[in-house]
C-alpha cells in the first residue's frame, strides 16, 4: 500500500497575498477512494488551498503560488478551472452554482449537453444542433444513482428544497466521467441532519468506487464518522495530519484553536451593577449567508462585547440588522427607548453608530477627499460643522472645522496619507479602516458597532485600531460590540464574548475563558 | 410551500395587465358601434401586419436581455432594403424577397455593434438599447437624406426630394401592397384571411419553438437566468448575447417589411420611429413581463391591442365629440403599459425579497412554538 503512487500530492505549497503569507509549506497526500477531512478556523487558509488546487484565475492574478501539486505522481499547474476538470477534479462551492429555472438535469449536464445534428444545424452550424433529450435523462439519472439519495430529476431547481439543490450540484460532478477527485466545501451546511447523513453514505458509496474526496466542515463529528484521515490547517499551515480513528472532537477543537495563549488579562471589567444599555430581543435579520434566527442579547453600558464565531453563521447579521442595513424584524430598546429597524437613519439618530465590514462599498466615499469621509456623517446627521447665516435660512459647510477634526484624528490614528484633500480610494485598505473609525468617532456616538474592523489589513495597522477602539471605548465610557472572525483578537480587546452559532448566541462568556470552550460553542449549533 | 391563497386569485394577479385590457374593450366594443365581422376582419389583417415584428422581441427576453428596444434597428434596415427595391422597381412578390434578403446583412451588422455595445452595459439593456436606437436613427436620417443620390444611386424622381437627392417623406409601395396577403388568401363570411402571411408567421413560431431546444437556445436560456454559472460552465456568455440581439434584429427587419408590405407605404422619417414601443407595449398587454414572454402572450397581446386601437378612436368620438382623444389615448395607453410592467417588474423583485423576511420570521415562529 504504502509505496503505491498517491491520486494527490501537495508538496510544499505557499502562497502569499501581496506580502501577506497565507499558506507555509503545505504537505499532504491522499490516495485514491480515500476521504481526507479538512477542517481549520476561518482564515486558516483552506479555501486559498482549494482555490490553488482547482485553477482559480484569482490565484494567478495575484502571482501564482510556490510548491508543487502531482497527480498520480505527474507534476500539474492548472491556469483555469477547467483545466483542474479536465484532469478530473470536480469541485462543490460553499454557494450553490445552479440555474434556478432548469431542471435537475438540464443542470447536471449544463453545456455538456448529448446533441443531435438537425437541418438547421447543417446549415446555420453546431450550436443549432438539438439537445437529445433522453441521453440527457439517462445520463443525469446514472449520476443521480452514484448517490445514496434519490432527487427529482425533472424539478426545476428554483423549487427544491436547500439539500436537494445541494445534490444536484454533486450529481453534475459526478456525471463526468473522468472525475478522480471531488472536493466538498461545507456541503452539509445547509442539510437538514437526515440529508447530511445521506450525504456522508454517499461520501461512502462514491469512495467505494474509487472517488477521492476532500471533504471541509466545521462538524468535527461528521469528519470523525466518515473521513478515513484529518488535516488540521491553522494560521497557513498544517498542524495536524492525523488518522480520524485516533481523533475525537476535543482534540480536533483543540489542534484548531489552540495557540499559546496570551498572559490572562486583568483589565476586563464586568460590572455586576452596571445597567444595560442595549438589549436584543427575538431578533432575525434576513441578510444572504449571514442570516440570523431569535437571538436574544443584552449590551452593558461601557462595556466593549465580542460576537465571535464562523463565517456564515449569522455574526455580521447582528449589526447589519439592527442599523437597519438588511431587513430584520424583532424588538431593540437602546437606553430604553425602541428603536426601529429598517430604518438606517433612526438608529443613527439615537447616537448609534456603524463600521460596517463593506469598507469600499457601505464604509467610504470613495471618490471624495479625507475630510468629506471624515465629516459627512456628522455634518449630515448631527449638523455639525455647519455655519449658519440668516437665522438658519442658509447654512454653509465649516471648511475649517472640517479640516481642523480631519488633522486630529490623523495624527490620533496615523492615517498615512499626503493630505487632507486626498481621495479615499487612493488609500491602504489599512488606512482605509483607519478613516471609517474616524469617521465614526466624529459622530461622538453613545454606542458604536464595529464589524470585522481587521479584516484584510496588515499587522501594524491591526495593532493600531484594536487599541483606538480600546482607547475610544475606555476614555469616552463609549460602549462598543465588536464582531470578528478572530477569537483571539476578540479575547484581546473584548470585556465579554457572545459566541454565534447556527444564527443563535450559543453563549456568552467572559473574554478571559480558555480558547477551546470558544471553540466548542463555535461548532455547537452549525447549520 | 402551504400558502392558503386562492388559485383564482392568484390569476387573477398574475395576469392583471391583460384582464385590464379585455375590461377596457369589452366596455368600448358596444359603445364604438362597430359590427363584429368589421372587427373580426381588422384584427385579422392586423395581426398579419404585426405578429412578426412583436415575435422578433422573444428571443432577446430568452436570453435575460429584456425588452429589446433595440429592434428599430432591424425596422431601419428593412426600410433601407425596401426605398432600395422600390428606386429598382421591383414589385410584387419578387419585390418583397429581394427586400427581405438585402436587409438581412444590414440587420446583422446593425445588431452586431448593438449587442457589442450590450455586453458593455450588463444589466442596463434595454435603456441602452432605447438610446442606440436614437443614435442608429441619426445615421439613418444621414443614409436616406444626404447620402441617397449622391453615394447610393437612385433614379427614381417619386422617390426623391425635388431638390435632387434624400428621398421623400413617403414611399408609395402601391405595386407591392399587401401582394403577400393577398396570395393564398382566402374569405371566411366578411373576412380576409392572409394564409400566405399567417403561413410565415407560423414558420418563425416553429422555428422558436424548435430553436428554444437546440443547444444555443438552452445555451441562452442559461445565460439569460445566471451569467456568472453559465460562464462558470463553459457557455461563451458575450457571443451567447450577441447572437440573440442579431437574431432579433435580423427578425425586426424581416418582420418591418411584412408590416410596411401591408400599409402599401415608407413614411421614411417615421414609420420605425415608434414601431419598437408599439411592438413592445403589444407584448406586454399580452401579459409578458420583461423577463418571460410566451408565443402566446404575442397573440393575445397583438389582437387586445390593436382591439383597443380599434375602438378607443369612435369611443372617444362618442362619448366627448372629439376623435383626437382615440390617437391621444393608443400613445398614453403604450407609454403608461411599458412604465407599469417596468416598474412591477422591480416591485417583484423586492416582494421576493420580503418574503424571504417573512420565511425567516415565521420559522422564528415556530421554533418558539415547540
Amino acid at each position: 500500500m504504502s509505496n503505491e503512487i498517491p491520486l494527490l500530492e501537495i508538496r510544499g505549497v505557499k502562497k502569499d497575498f501581496f506580502g501577506n503569507r497565507v499558506l507555509n509549506d503545505i504537505n499532504f497526500t491522499l490516495k485514491k477512494g480515500g476521504i481526507l477531512g479538512l477542517v481549520g478556523e476561518n482564515g486558516a487558509g483552506k479555501s486559498t488551498l482549494m482555490k490553488i488546487l482547482f485553477g482559480m484565475n484569482v490565484i494567478r492574478e495575484t502571482g501564482g503560488y510556490e510548491g508543487d501539486i502531482l497527480i498520480n505522481g505527474e507534476e500539474v499547474n492548472f491556469l483555469t478551472p477547467f483545466d483542474a476538470l479536465e484532469a478530473g477534479i470536480g469541485m462543490v462551492h460553499q454557494e450553490f452554482s445552479l440555474i434556478p429555472g432548469f431542471t435537475a438535469t438540464e443542470n447536471i449536464l449544463l453545456n455538456r449537453e448529448p446533441l443531435k445534428k438537425n437541418v438547421l444545424s447543417e446549415i446555420f452550424g453546431d450550436r443549432l444542433d438539438k439537445l437529445d433529450t433522453s441521453e440527457m435523462n439517462r445520463q443525469s439519472e446514472r449520476a443521480i444513482g452514484k448517490m445514496s439519495v434519490h432527487i427529482d430529476a425533472k424539478m426545476v431547481i428554483s423549487s427544491m428544497p436547500v439539500g436537494h439543490k445541494q445534490f444536484t450540484e454533486i450529481a453534475r460532478e459526478l456525471s463526468k466521467e473522468q472525475l478522480k477527485l471531488l472536493i466538498l466545501d461545507e456541503p452539509t451546511a445547509v442539510l437538514t441532519e437526515k440529508e447530511a447523513a445521506a450525504l456522508l453514505d454517499s461520501i461512502r458509496s462514491m469512495a467505494a468506487q474509487g472517488i477521492a474526496v476532500i471533504f471541509i466542515t466545521h462538524r468535527l463529528h461528521e469528519i470523525l464518522g466518515v473521513c478515513d484521515r484529518v488535516v488540521v490547517m491553522r494560521d497557513g499551515a498544517v498542524v495536524r495530519d492525523a488518522l480520524a480513528k485516533d481523533a475525537d472532537v476535543q482534540k480536533i477543537t483543540r489542534w484548531m484553536v489552540g495557540r499559546s495563549v496570551q498572559s490572562s488579562r486583568e483589565d476586563v471589567k464586568i460590572g455586576p451593577n452596571k445597567k444595560t444599555i442595549m438589549s436584543i430581543r427575538k431578533l432575525w435579520v434576513d441578510m444572504p449567508g449571514e442570516a440570523v434566527r431569535n437571538v436574544d442579547i443584552d449590551v452593558v453600558e461601557g462595556e466593549i462585547l465580542g460576537i465571535g464565531g464562523l463565517a456564515g453563521q449569522g455574526k455580521l447579521g447582528i449589526p447589519n440588522g439592527v442599523m437597519g442595513l438588511y431587513h430584520a424584524g424583532g424588538t431593540v430598546e437602546f437606553d430604553r427607548q425602541p428603536i426601529p429597524l429598517d430604518s438606517p437613519r433612526k438608529c443613527l439618530d439615537c447616537s448609534l453608530a456603524f463600521v460596517s465590514e463593506d469598507r469600499r462599498g457601505v464604509g467610504l466615499l470613495l471618490d471624495e477627499t479625507l475630510e468629506w469621509n471624515i465629516a459627512f456623517p456628522a455634518m449630515q446627521i448631527q449638523n455639525k460643522f455647519l455655519k449658519k447665516y440668516f437665522g438658519g435660512l442658509i447654512s454653509w459647510r465649516d471648511e475649517k472645522a472640517i479640516r481642523e477634526i480631519t488633522k486630529r484624528y490623523i495624527n490620533e490614528l496615523q492615517i498615512k496619507c499626503t493630505s487632507t484633500k486626498q481621495k479615499a480610494k487612493e488609500l491602504s485598505g489599512g488606512n482605509q479602516q483607519k478613516v471609517c473609525l474616524a469617521k465614526a468617532f466624529a459622530l461622538q456616538p453613545k454606542f458604536l458597532f464595529v464589524s470585522e474592523p481587521t479584516r484584510g489589513i496588515d499587522v501594524g495597522a491591526k495593532s493600531l485600531v484594536l487599541s483606538a477602539l480600546r482607547k475610544f471605548n475606555r476614555e469616552n465610557g463609549v460602549t462598543i460590540m465588536m464582531i470578528s472572525s478572530e477569537l483571539e483578537e476578540l479575547r484581546m480587546i473584548c470585556d465579554r464574548i457572545a459566541i454565534v452559532s447556527g444564527g443563535k448566541i450559543a453563549g456568552i462568556l467572559p473574554a478571559t475563558e480558555s480558547s477551546e470552550s470558544f471553540g466548542l460553542l463555535m461548532v455547537s449549533q452549525v447549520i | 410551500m402551504k400558502s392558503k391563497k386562492n388559485p383564482f386569485l392568484e390569476l387573477i394577479q398574475n395576469n392583471s395587465v391583460p384582464i385590464m385590457f379585455i375590461i377596457i374593450c369589452a366596455v368600448c366594443i358596444p359603445i364604438s358601434g362597430f359590427s363584429p365581422g368589421y372587427l373580426l376582419n381588422e384584427i385579422i389583417t392586423r395581426m398579419g401586419r404585426n405578429t412578426f415584428l412583436i415575435l422578433s422581441l422573444l428571443i432577446p427576453i430568452m436570453a435575460g436581455m429584456g425588452l429589446n428596444f433595440g429592434m428599430t434597428l432591424g425596422a431601419m434596415a428593412g426600410q433601407i432594403a425596401l426605398i432600395l427595391v422600390a428606386d429598382w422597381q421591383i414589385w410584387g412578390i419578387p419585390g418583397i424577397i429581394l427586400a427581405m434578403i438585402i436587409s438581412i446583412p444590414i440587420s446583422l451588422l446593425l445588431g452586431l455593434f448593438c449587442g457589442k455595445m450590450l455586453n458593455m452595459a450588463k444589466g442596463r439593456e434595454m435603456i441602452t438599447s432605447y438610446i442606440i436606437s436614437y443614435f442608429i436613427n441619426g445615421l439613418y436620417q444621414l443614409v436616406v437624406l444626404y447620402m441617397m443620390g449622391p453615394i447610393i444611386p437612385i433614379i427614381h424622381t417619386s422617390i426623391k426630394l425635388p431638390r435632387g437627392y434624400g428621398i421623400r417623406n413617403t414611399v408609395s409601395l402601391l405595386n407591392m401592397r399587401q401582394h403577400l396577403d393577398n396570395l393564398l388568401a382566402i374569405r371566411i363570411g366578411g373576412a380576409k384571411i392572409p394564409v400566405l402571411t399567417f403561413l410565415v408567421i407560423a414558420m418563425l413560431c416553429l422555428f422558436i419553438i424548435l430553436f428554444r431546444k437546440t443547444k444555443l437556445g438552452q445555451d441562452m436560456r442559461a445565460v439569460g437566468q445566471d451569467m456568472d454559472v453559465a460562464r462558470n460552465a463553459g457557455i461563451k456568455v458575450e457571443r451567447t448575447r450577441i447572437v440573440s440581439i442579431i437574431m432579433s434584429t435580423v427578425f425586426a427587419g424581416l418582420g418591418m417589411i411584412i408590416y410596411l408590405q401591408n400599409m402599401g407605404n415608407i413614411a421614411t422619417y417615421s414609420s420605425h420611429s415608434q414601431i419598437g414601443m408599439f411592438c413592445i407595449a403589444a407584448l406586454l398587454v399580452g401579459g409578458a413581463s420583461v423577463e418571460r414572454a410566451s408565443i402566446g402572450n404575442v397573440f393575445l397581446g397583438v389582437t387586445l391591442f390593436h382591439l383597443m386601437f380599434i375602438v378607443a378612436p369612435s369611443t372617444g368620438a362618442k362619448i366627448t365629440g372629439d376623435s383626437m382623444i382615440g390617437e391621444y389615448f393608443r400613445v398614453f395607453v403604450s407609454y403608461g403599459i411599458i412604465t407599469v410592467a417596468l416598474v412591477m417588474y422591480e416591485a417583484k423583485k423586492r416582494m421576493a425579497k420580503s418574503k424571504a423576511g417573512k420565511m425567516l420570521e415565521d420559522a422564528q415562529g415556530k421554533g418558539e412554538g415547540n
